[in-house]
C-alpha cells in the first residue's frame, strides 16, 4: 500500500500541488490527470522517489521511501517519458542488462516477452535502427517480465499503436488483478470500467479526487 | 552487487566499442600533442627532456576532460540514468563501475601507447618508468574526481565550460606532484615521495568520490 500524505511540489518558485493525499491500495489503477504543466510528471518522479518532495510523505507498506529506499525500489517499476533504452545496444541486450541490474530472469523469458511486445524477429537489431514506437516496445517489454508490485508509468502509451494500447489496457488489468498497483498518466481515454479505474485530477493550485 | 558491478562495466564498454569515436578522440589528441611538440621546438634532447613531465600530463589532462563529459551526459539524455538509480544496489557502487570504466576507455589506451612517447620525447628507461607509475597512479584519480563534477552538471544544458572551471582546479595537484616525480627521476634522485602522494590520492578518491557522485546525481536529476 502506498500512502502519500501532504504532498507538495515546488517547481522554479511556483507551487505545483500541495497538501496532496492519497492512497494506492492492491488492485488500484490510478490516472492522473491534468492539463500540460500541472505538475503530473513532477509527482510521478517524487512518488518514484528520483526527486525529494519540498513537503509531505510518501509511505510504502508504512515505511518512509525515504528512510528505506531500497525495499521500496525492490518493488518499484518506473517507466518515464525517457524509455532508458539504449541506442548502441540491441533490443535483447538492453532488456537483458536492465533486468541483470534490477531483478535477474531467464533469457527464455526475454526472448518471449519481446515477442509479446512485437519485436520478434529484431531482437539482434540495433535500437537506434528501430521507429520510436518499437524502442518505446522494449522498454514496455519490462512490464511483461516484472514481478514488481507498483508500476509507476509516465504516459506509457506515446508512440504506440491502437492495437497495442488495448494489449496494455488488458494487461494493466490483469496485474491488477493479481494485487498490483498501477498510477499512469495520459492524455488517452483509457477503456476501463468506471470501477476499475480511479482519476487524480490536477489542476492548477489546487486539487479535486473522483 | 558485484554481479550488478560487472553489467554495468560490460555494458559500459559494449557500447563504446560500438561508437568507437568515443575511445578514440580523446586517445588520439594525447598522441598528437605529444607528437607535435618536438617537431614545434625542436627534436634537442635536453629540452624535449626539461618540459616532457609538463607535456606529457598537460596533454593527458585535457584528453581526460575532453572524454569526462560523455561519462553521464548519454545516460543522462535516454534516461538510462534515472532507470539506475531506482535499482536496488547502492548508487555508489554503479558510479564506481562507470568510472571504473570510463578509466578502461581512456586511461589505459594512454599508458598502453605510453612507451611510444617515450621514444618521442627521448626519455630514459627510469624517467620513463616514472612517467608510467605516475599515469597509472593519477589517471584513474582524474576519472573519479571529475566524475564529481560531471554528475554535477549533468542536468545543465551547457555544462562545458563550467565543468571545465569545476575540475580542472581538483586536477592541478594531480599535476603538480606528477610532473615533480617525473622531474625527479629524469634528474636520477629518488622520486617514491611524490608517487606515494598520488597513491594517497588515488586511495582517497576512490573510497571517498562514488559517495559525491552519487550525491550530486540525486541532485542533478530531482
Amino acid at each position: 500500500m502506498l500512502e502519500v500524505s501532504k504532498l507538495s511540489c515546488i517547481r522554479e518558485d511556483v507551487v505545483l500541488f500541495s497538501e496532496l493525499d492519497f492512497i494506492v491500495s492492491a488492485g488500484d489503477i490510478i490516472q492522473i490527470e491534468g492539463p500540460n504543466g500541472v505538475g503530473k510528471t513532477s509527482l510521478l518522479r517524487l512518488l518514484a522517489g528520483l526527486s525529494t518532495p519540498a513537503d509531505g510523505s510518501i509511505n510504502w507498506q508504512s515505511v518512509d521511501t525515504v528512510v528505506d529506499r531500497e525495499s521500496y525500489h525492490r518493488d518499484l517499476l518506473y517507466l518515464g517519458h525517457l524509455p532508458g533504452v539504449k541506442a548502441e545496444l540491441t533490443a535483447f541486450e538492453n532488456l537483458f542488462f536492465y533486468h541483470a541490474v534490477h531483478q535477474p530472469v531467464s533469457e527464455d523469458k526475454i526472448w518471449q516477452a519481446l515477442a509479446q511486445v512485437g519485436l520478434a524477429g529484431y531482437e539482434d537489431q540495433l535500437a537506434c535502427h528501430l521507429s520510436a514506437g518499437q524502442q518505446r516496445r522494449i522498454a514496455l517489454a519490462r512490464l511483461w517480465l516484472s514481478e514488481k508490485k507498483l508500476w509507476i508509468l509516465d504516459e506509457p502509451f506515446t508512440a504506440i499503436d491502437k492495437n497495442g494500447v488495448k494489449v496494455l489496457e488488458s494487461l494493466f488489468l490483469e496485474h491488477a488483478d493479481k494485487g498490483g498497483m498501477v498510477i499512469l498518466t495520459t492524455h488517452q481515454d483509457l477503456n476501463f470500467s468506471a470501477e476499475r479505474l480511479r482519476k487524480i485530477v490536477l489542476t492548477r493550485q489546487h486539487l479535486a479526487e473522483y | 552487487m558485484f554481479a550488478v558491478f560487472l553489467q554495468v562495466i560490460r555494458r559500459e564498454l559494449v557500447t563504446a566499442f560500438r561508437r568507437k569515436s568515443d575511445i578514440l578522440n580523446p586517445l588520439w589528441f594525447f598522441i598528437i600533442v605529444i607528437t607535435l611538440f618536438p617537431l614545434g621546438i625542436g627534436p634537442e634532447p635536453n629540452l624535449l627532456l626539461r618540459i616532457a613531465p609538463g607535456v606529457i600530463w598537460v596533454a593527458a589532462l585535457l584528453s581526460a576532460l575532453l572524454s569526462m563529459e560523455r561519462l553521464f551526459r548519454d545516460d543522462f539524455l535516454d534516461g538510462s540514468l534515472e532507470q539506475l538509480m531506482l535499482t536496488t544496489t547502492p548508487l555508489g557502487v554503479i558510479v564506481t563501475a562507470k568510472v571504473t570504466a570510463h578509466w578502461l576507455l581512456t586511461g589505459l589506451p594512454i599508458l598502453l601507447v605510453s612507451p611510444l612517447l617515450a621514444v618521442f620525447l627521448s626519455l630514459d628507461a627510469n624517467t620513463y618508468m616514472a612517467t608510467f607509475i605516475t599515469l597509472l597512479l593519477g589517471t584513474p584519480v582524474l576519472s573519479f574526481v571529475g566524475a564529481i563534477g560531471v554528475a554535477l552538471t549533468v542536468g545543465l544544458r551547457k555544462g562545458g565550460v563550467l565543468l571545465s572551471l569545476l575540475i580542472l582546479p581538483l586536477f592541478i595537484p594531480v599535476l603538480i606532484f606528477a610532473t615533480s616525480a617525473i622531474d625527479a627521476a629524469s634528474f636520477g634522485v629518488s622520486y617514491s615521495g611524490p608517487v606515494a602522494i598520488l597513491g594517497a590520492m588515488l586511495a582517497a578518491s576512490v573510497t571517498f568520490s562514488p559517495f559525491a557522485i552519487a550525491a550530486s546525481l540525486r541532485v542533478s536529476l530531482s
